[in-house]
């Protein structure tokens, strides 16, 4: 009977204490990871919309290509106009 | 008296186990409940990762094709130039415009970096080296051997608008406002006293 009493006590002093503080710590944790995920949420909608404009890299590249284009062209008529080096390389 | 005990001790232990099953369900669900906003912010998260994935992904084959083009660009001005003005004078004519861009060389000819480059600011004259200048957007001209900057890119505008006598190029704090004209004008331009006044003397009557 003592024994029963002691068991009680343990269990109403001792468990049921640990356990509710565990399942708390588990619940602030979960908690906390929730405010993270949102902040990365709105990180990562951020960064989306910063590279809208990533597909304006097209236009660069043609402009690029265009430029280079003209410069090869230019390059070729000074190539003709103007005379070589004369002399060593160096 | 030991039914009464027995009992007794019984509904303590059933009390404890309820309050134990009761903070289990308690701290669970809500937990359950935590992980499900988890969920859903990790579906937002995945979105937002999956556009930039899907944005970025043409990123990095466009990119090198423009630095391809741009090093085909360089390869061909830099052959052009050491085939005009041969190496030394190349190197000479970048370091005039880039003061100090010598000792990083042509790509095209490791051997540049090797070259004395020869003072082209003090070879050419002003004239050259400061068409060399406009042309090359001056930056570097800040640099160059005793003259001023022709062309700064930052402070153009200013350096143009510095030429006439206005006071905006200095951003003060407050403008002078407009003029207010009209009848209700706290300054009347028109501040004669005989304006609107009988006359004074009346014109002389012809015979």
């Amino acid at each position: 009977m003592t024994l029963w009493w002691i068991g009680n006590a343990v269990l109403l002093l001792v468990i049921l204490p640990v356990v509710v503080y565990l399942l708390r710590g588990v619940l602030e944790a979960a908690k906390s990871i929730v405010a993270l995920v949102q902040g990365i949420a709105t990180v990562a909608a951020a960064g989306s919309k910063d590279l809208d404009a990533a597909p304006l890299l097209l236009t660069t590249q043609d402009q690029v290509e265009q430029t280079v284009a003209g410069l090869a062209n230019y390059g070729g008529s000074l190539d003709v106009i103007l005379d070589d080096h004369e002399g060593p390389a160096r | 008296m030991t039914v009464v005990a027995v009992v007794a001790a019984g509904v303590v232990m059933i009390l404890a186990v309820v309050l134990i099953v009761l903070a289990l369900v308690y701290f669970l669900v809500s937990t359950i409940l935590e992980l499900r906003k988890i969920t859903a912010g990790l579906d937002e998260v995945i979105g937002g990762v999956g556009e930039i994935v899907e944005k970025s992904a043409p990123v990095n084959d466009v990119v090198n094709n423009i630095n391809t083009q741009l090093d085909a660009g360089v390869d061909l001005l830099e052959g052009l130039l050491v085939k005009k003005a041969g190496l030394n004078d190349a190197v000479g004519l970048i370091d005039g415009v880039y003061p100090g861009a010598a000792a990083a060389g042509l790509r095209q000819f490791p051997e540049s970096t090797e070259v004395d480059a020869p003072r082209i600011g003090e070879t050419y004259t002003r004239g050259t080296l400061s068409l060399a200048r406009l042309g090359r957007e001056a930056p570097i001209a800040a640099a160059s051997p005793g003259n001023a900057v022709l062309r700064n890119v930052e402070g153009g505008s200013l350096a143009a608008r510095q030429l006439y006598p206005d006071v905006r190029h200095e951003s003060p704090e407050n403008l002078p406002n407009s003029p207010t004209i009209g009848a209700d004008a706290p300054v009347q331009y028109e501040q004669r006293e005989d304006v609107g006044a009988p006359r004074k003397r009346l014109p002389a009557r012809r015979p």
